[in-house]
């Protein structure tokens, strides 16, 4: 263990922790952009800067480790120059329309400034624009709102490797691109949306939920994916009892399976729930029209239709054709019903297509 | 005094750079093959004793760097060749007149860390360079003197921040030339994610003399604290811009008056600019100041990469500055906020000023910036950039006010 003083408290942690672990241990709120615990570090954004007495600059405290003895200053006044500075200058390339933004309210751009005062830059040149209009029906891809943090092209490569993005060009002309520029449906993108799930702003959100809820107007409600048996967790957004997307909790104690993370069906395909030929009973065929039927007289039905089918044709006239919606367990127990109970081997899969 | 001393070019046009031979009848490759008969720890000791500092721009002392390496598998020497800053090309002079003591330094770096395998990162706008070494390796490998020890020439694509050694390594690998934080430093987790040395080719060059005369011989040559030569490359308005091999403790104002020969066409001098593109100006009255690094940065300056940009009375500050903001927004790599978006709108005031449309304001602004783009900035890119507009605003301000309609 090592000791730090951070603003003017001093505590112990174990060699190796970073500083930015440790100045929250010690209870300082460091504001980040680029930082996020489930990737490789960037230590690019530079608003986690702290001050360390006798050390010619500041140092970002996301990728510095404690050094015993240090004297760690998170507000002193280089510090918060530094901060503001950083958002003036990010404010002047950035497309200010929050009033229209899906991101209002969930924005640490805005958390930023408004923690620090700042209401508008001092850089008033030049803006250079770089949206990109992408045809996909997922992604909205707004770069005029973009800060650069490059969460995205991480979240992309380390854990969902499909390494569609990454930063082009150099300096202030830099942006968030796939191969050649071109569209994600063009690249390898696999349409997770895990890149709107790290994004600290509202450069990149869902299409799927445009316009319909800003992040403050939504319930959030916790349930289990049931597009397959991994069982992710996610959060429908309900806006009016209506679900109108989808967020992630990356909360492992909530989000064990999964932490936040999702596919394009999870994440995207949730417009069944309020579809209008949706199933919401079972159905019965009868004189060749399908009839809505309770679940006691459906199962009953189908009970002795196999029954019939057994006793009159033997247990190789039956087959169970079971899914990758349903679970490990229940799979296992399906076959086990054919084994056992009908007597027959005749089980298959659909991964197995 | 306000002599040249010249060790590393001390040959210079009387050996071929590629022929190893030659090199090797003039005394080359004895420092190896003494390194090599010495234990590890020894020609660490040796390098340390010398008080070599690393001639790239940072001073970090050598034989220090060296003795931060871990036992390893797989470790590395790697040569920076890269010389993006504008004014300096010493290191393109020494493998053109010397080309056998950077590779025979890097091999006793070889020596000294354990690696048999050394890349030299050359500057994209060198071909011919490029040319010269694989043929330089080739006769030394032929000559039989570098042993197992391999040498690979890779080549730049036109960055300045791949002159910066985490960028550099990126840019080996394959990756976007953007700089890695540190710690990890190289010399524990460098190229491929193993043990590196990168030092600069001045560095690797000046090595081969250390080892064959003794680190003790070295010491006492030029600045105590800085000792050895300096190669400096002269630019701008003097009668004789050329290169030069001088002792560290040489006064700035002999380089520009006894070796360049004093201001051209009879002016005065206005200012000079040490130490390259990212470096201060420096005025009249700190002129009788030795080039050594710390010498520098007692005036608020530094040694750098050792070019000397001399500005007569008739240069205008403002416009050279503004043109200097131009060159850092182009070459910022983009990973950080303060130096993406700092330099950019750095050169936006600066030409807003230099057109005669700035005020009082802007200056404030600027300086502002610069002191958040030093704070905070990810590298020595965006920490170096704002300090042409800072050095000229402290001296110079004048210059800038004269602009205001």
């Amino acid at each position: 263990m090592i000791n730090v003083t951070i603003n003017g408290k001093e505590i112990q942690v174990p060699r190796g922790t970073m500083l930015l672990e440790a100045c929250r241990q010690a209870g300082a709120d460091i504001p980040t952009f680029c930082h996020d615990p489930h990737l490789q570090l960037a230590g690019s954004c530079r608003m986690c800067v702290v001050e360390a007495k006798g050390r010619w600059n500041l140092l970002a405290s996301c990728v510095m480790p404690a050094e015993n003895g240090m004297e760690i200053e998170t507000e002193s006044p280089s510090v918060v120059e530094a901060r503001k500075i950083i958002l003036e200058l990010l404010l002047a390339r950035h497309d200010l329309s929050c009033h229209t933004c899906e991101r209002d309210g969930d924005c640490r751009l805005q958390d930023y400034c408004y923690r620090y005062g700042v209401k508008e830059s001092r850089f008033a040149g030049e803006i250079i624009h770089f949206s990109k209009e992408d045809p996909n029906p997922f992604i909205e891809r707004d770069y005029d709102k973009c800060i650069m943090c490059t969460k995205c092209v991480r979240v992309c490569k380390e854990i969902t490797g499909a390494e569609a993005i990454n930063v082009k060009d150099r300096g202030h002309h830099a942006a968030i691109s796939t191969a050649f520029d071109g569209n994600l449906a063009d690249s390898t993108c696999v349409f997770c949306g895990q890149c709107i799930m790290v994004c600290p702003v509202g450069a990149l959100t869902s299409k799927v939920s445009m316009g319909k809820g800003k992040p403050y107007q939504v319930e959030k409600v916790l349930t289990t994916c049931t597009y397959c048996g991994t069982g992710c967790t996610l959060e429908l957004n309900v806006k009016d009892d209506t679900v109108v997307g989808v967020s992630s909790n990356r909360d492992e104690r909530y989000s064990p399976v999964n932490q936040g993370a999702l596919c394009v069906k999870g994440r995207f395909g949730w417009d069944f729930i309020h579809a209008e030929d949706r199933l919401t009973t079972p159905l019965i065929r009868k004189n060749g029209e399908l009839q809505p039927a309770s679940w006691d007289e459906a199962l009953d039905f189908a009970a002795a239709k196999l029954k019939q089918i057994k006793e009159a044709s033997g247990p190789d006239a039956l087959a169970m054709f079971a899914s990758a919606r349903i679970t490990n367990e229940e799979n296992y127990l399906a076959q086990k019903f054919m084994r056992a109970v009908i007597g027959t081997n005749n089980v298959d899969h659909c991964a197995r297509l | 005094m306000a002599e040249e001393k010249r060790i590393i070019l001390e040959y210079a046009d009387q050996i071929n750079p590629e022929n190893a031979g030659e090199y090797i009848k003039v005394g080359g490759y004895k420092g190896l093959e003494k390194a090599r008969a010495m234990s590890r720890k020894d020609v660490i000791e040796e390098v340390k004793k010398s008080g070599l500092r690393g001639r790239g721009g940072a001073g970090f002392p050598a034989g220090l760097k060296w003795s931060f390496v871990p036992e390893a598998p797989v470790k590395y020497v790697v040569c920076n060749l890269d010389e993006g800053e504008p004014g300096t090309y010493k290191d393109r002079i020494i493998c053109q007149k010397n080309a056998q003591a950077v590779l025979e330094g890097m091999a006793i770096c070889g020596t000294a860390i354990d690696s048999t395998k050394g890349y030299i990162y050359c500057r994209g706008e060198y071909p011919y360079v490029v040319d010269l070494l694989n043929k330089a390796i080739d006769s030394a490998k032929e000559a039989g003197v570098l042993g197992d020890f391999d040498i690979e020439v890779r080549m730049g694509a036109g960055a300045y921040v791949c002159g910066e050694e985490t960028a550099l390594i990126e840019s080996i690998e394959g990756n976007r030339g953007e700089p890695r934080f540190k710690p990890p430093f190289p010399g524990v987790e460098g190229l491929w994610g193993v043990p590196t040395i990168v030092n600069n080719v001045e560095t690797f060059a000046a090595l081969p003399y250390i080892l064959s005369n003794g680190g003790e011989w070295f010491a006492g040559i030029g600045a105590p604290k800085y000792p050895g030569t300096k190669i400096l490359t002269l630019t701008g308005d003097v009668n004789n811009a050329t290169y030069f091999e001088v002792p560290t403790d040489y006064n700035l104002r002999d380089v520009i008056y006894t070796l360049g020969g004093g201001i051209k066409n009879g002016k005065k001098f206005k200012a000079v600019q040490v130490g390259g593109t990212s470096g201060a100006f420096i005025p009249e009255q700190n002129l009788n100041t030795p080039i050594d690094f710390d010498s520098m940065s007692a005036i608020g300056a530094a040694l750098g990469s050792g070019a000397v940009l001399v500005l007569d009375e008739t240069r205008d500050i403002v416009d050279v500055v503004t043109r200097i903001a131009k060159f850092f927004e182009h070459e910022s790599c983009g990973k950080c906020n303060p130096c993406r978006e700092g330099t950019f709108r750095a050169f936006e005031l600066m030409e807003i000023i230099n057109d005669g449309l700035g005020n009082a304001g802007d200056l404030d602004t600027l300086k502002i910036l610069g002191r958040v783009m030093k704070n905070a900035s990810f590298c020595g890119l965006g920490q170096a950039a704002p300090i042409p507009i800072q050095s000229t605003l402290q001296h110079f301000e004048h210059e800038y006010k004269r602009k205001f309609l």
